[in-house]
């Protein structure tokens, strides 16, 4: 692990005259969240194991402004957007991956209006895609056997109809998949949604990833799975409300899959 | 007396519609209160999803128990207002069983509205018990207190009282039949077929012919005018969705559920502001002088879409959303029911006010504040849960962004973390307050 991972930018391959075959979007919580940050160098690794032409756009990327969109401020949206789009269009990109379901939904659905049109995948699309086209191989390593239950994120499932890829490469890793009662269209959120990760919540008689959690635990998994930043972070500090960190994880898919691989 | 029979028919038939024409007028004329939004896009797609969600009841059967039943009684109340068309020709011509002639095929008509009858009134009295006696959360909101809940069980005894006089007056007429009485018998022999009420016919043993026609006539006629009241309690309650369902599936959104529309009069100043070669001086053009600046958001009701008020008239209050929200089931105030009720009552009121001064005069009142809370609005996570769990359509999402609209880009009266993490993106280009530049650093990081 001693060695630096290499990240391509987009500047350095536009400076080589290229152009990668996607853009990795890594979004903010991919980028400054200490936990979100294994994610995204777990699925880097996976880009590079799978030979994948990719950059990222480093310190020219910014917020979609997908929290500032669902708080309210359609303004503050929409000039993160007209940068980024102006950005990504500059760069000519045409195929965008990210590694978060927020990211994922405002690329792929709020920017066309907006003048920015591209190729939008989910990390756990783009890796079933690899894996379909041999590109990739998920077989069941350390995980074979586990006790997974998947946790659908709200804005990759409900959003976006996209519930069997994480599922996909879950069966392909040979685990023990269990679903939580609430699961795909009636999966319960998190609770980070909507703003929510950046504000306390309001009085109530308990906390959204609480609820969540204990619908999770009712099925006794050995991990939680997850497709988003956000909800690995409520999910996480769920888990650790309930003193089961020790004998419960809560992991990307991603990171099973590069974590199989002895990534 | 014939004679004076078919008059009264004529004139209670021509007021009853006559009234329901006046509400549905002033319910398309509050609906149109909103603005326009053009979803006249994809039609063949949208009568599909009509089909598939309204007609074809897809969503419903989702909750299996519910479901079902809800099944059973829609399909008996399409099917058995079938019988409503020969009720209306035989109380406008003074004949009776006017469409008998169709002989073995009416047999097996009326015989399946009996059935249907018994199967709608089973599943109305399954409705009533699970509303009032299981404690079912969805029907423990708040805000269903009062009058929702009147209104729930007022449509509940309505449709059992309309189903028993139904049988009541077939049992009747069968045995009118029966005993050969003018008028209701017929030398062909027995019209219609009678499975479910021929064992009501115990009940009526030994009364005199002149009784019976009597128990047949008020039963046919308080069944008649029973459906004439009830077509016109439709607007007061939360009925509205047995028509509104369908225009509602047919104009709700075929757009990915994640997909937030985005403002127009927004991206307009966004452009204008990024433009190098905008005159931030320039004089507004003649027409746009004393126009009015766009308001951003909805604080009240004519700042919502008129598909968004069509909802609020099609909730029938079945709080399958309340049931899913996340916030809702942890405690918290908001509830995506209340959030349509709240949109109608204050629609109504609104209308109200137009039906008295012929115009909206401001009362003081807005939705914001007065019917739906801030603290409501702040506790949504924009999950979808609320809009995937809606049978017929509805988007009490849509509203909840547009309130947070207003109150963010109008009133600037975000949660104070909210507008922080909202500086932070403006500044640093991130939620949090990192630098920008430092965006790559984790790909240097062990």
């Amino acid at each position: 692990m001693a060695e630096a991972l290499k990240v391509p930018t987009m500047a350095e391959y536009m400076a080589e005259g290229k152009k990668p075959e996607v853009l990795f979007w890594v979004g903010c919580a991919g980028s400054f969240d200490d936990r979100a940050k294994k994610i995204t160098k777990a699925f880097v690794k996976l880009l590079h194991e799978a030979g994948v032409d990719f950059a990222v756009l480093g310190t020219e990327e910014s917020c979609t402004g997908d929290p500032a969109k669902r708080a309210g401020n359609e303004f503050l949206f929409q000039m993160q957007a007209a940068t980024n789009i102006e950005v990504l269009n500059g760069y000519e990109i045409e195929k965008v991956v990210t590694a978060c379901p927020h990211c994922f939904n405002t690329l792929k659905n709020e920017y066309p209006a907006l003048g920015g049109n591209y190729e939008v995948m989910h990390h756990t699309q783009f890796l079933k895609a690899l894996l379909n086209e041999g590109k990739l191989k998920v077989e069941g390593g350390k995980f074979k056997g586990k006790r997974i239950t998947f946790h659908d994120p709200c804005y990759l499932g409900r959003a976006n109809g996209e519930y069997e890829a994480p599922r996909d490469l879950l069966r392909k890793l040979e685990v023990e998949l269990v679903e939580m009662r609430k699961c795909k269209s009636n999966g319960l959120c998190c609770g980070a949604g909507g703003g929510q990760m950046f504000k306390e919540p309001e009085p109530g008689n308990k906390d959204v990833n609480i609820e969540r959690t204990e619908q999770a635990m009712e099925v006794k998994p050995e991990v939680i799975a997850a497709g988003c930043p956000f909800c690995n972070t409520m999910m996480t500090d769920g888990v650790k409300g309930k003193n089961k960190e020790d004998s419960v994880e809560v992991m990307d898919v991603a990171e099973l899959i590069a974590n199989a691989h002895d990534l | 007396m014939q004679i004076i029979a078919q008059v009264l028919f004529l004139v209670a038939l021509v007021a009853g519609i006559g009234f329901f024409i006046r509400n549905i007028r002033r319910l398309i004329r509050n609906i149109k209160l909103g603005k326009e939004v053009d979803r006249s896009d994809n039609k063949g797609e949208r009568f599909a999803k009509m089909a598939r969600i309204a007609f074809g009841q897809s969503k419903m059967v989702r909750k299996p128990i519910s479901g079902f039943l809800h099944v059973i009684v829609y399909v008996g109340f399409v099917i058995i207002n079938i019988e409503v068309l020969e009720i209306i020709i035989d109380g406008l011509f003074g004949t009776h069983r006017v469409l008998s002639f169709m002989g073995g095929f009416y047999n097996i008509l009326i015989a399946s509205f009996e059935i249907l009858a018994l199967l709608v009134l089973i599943g109305v009295i399954v409705f009533w018990i699970r509303r009032n006696f299981l404690n079912i959360y969805r029907f423990l909101s708040r805000e269903l207190k009062g009058w929702p809940k009147n209104d729930a069980n007022y449509i509940l005894y309505f449709e059992m009282v309309l189903m028993v006089l139904f049988l009541v007056m077939n049992a009747t007429d069968y045995q009118l039949q029966l005993n050969g009485v003018p008028h209701y018998a017929s030398e062909a022999g027995i019209t219609g077929a009678f499975p479910i009420s021929q064992f009501l016919l115990p009940i009526f043993e030994g009364m005199s012919n002149a009784t019976l026609i009597i128990i047949e006539r008020a039963a046919w006629w308080l069944h008649i005018l029973g459906i004439l009241f009830f077509l016109n309690y439709l607007y007061y309650s939360k009925h509205l969705h047995i028509l509104l369902a369908f225009p509602n599936v047919y104009f709700s959104k075929l757009r990915p559920q994640g997909e937030m529309d985005s403002l127009q009069a927004v991206t307009d100043e966004v452009k204008l502001m990024m433009d190098p070669d905008a005159d931030p001086f320039a004089a507004p053009a003649g027409d746009e002088e004393d126009a009015e600046p766009e308001k951003f958001g909805a604080s009240d009701v004519f700042d919502l879409n008129q598909v968004q008020l069509l909802n609020s008239y099609t909730c029938t209050e079945c709080g399958r959303c309340t049931a899913e929200c996340p916030a809702n089931q942890t405690g918290k105030k908001l509830s995506p029911r209340k959030i349509m009720m709240d949109t109608r009552d204050r629609l109504e009121e609104v209308g109200e006010i137009i039906n008295t001064k012929g115009k909206y005069e401001d009362n003081g009142k807005q939705l914001l504040d007065d019917f739906i809370l801030r603290e409501e609005l702040w506790a949504c996570t924009s999950c979808n849960a609320c809009v995937e769990a809606c049978p017929v359509g509805i988007d009490p999402l849509s509203i909840i962004l547009d309130m947070r609209r207003y109150l963010v880009m109008e009133e600037s009266a975000a949660p104070n973390e909210l507008a922080i993490a909202m500086t932070n993106i403006e500044n640093n280009g991130a939620p949090w307050p990192y630098n920008q530049q430092d965006r790559l650093n984790w790909a240097k990081e062990n």
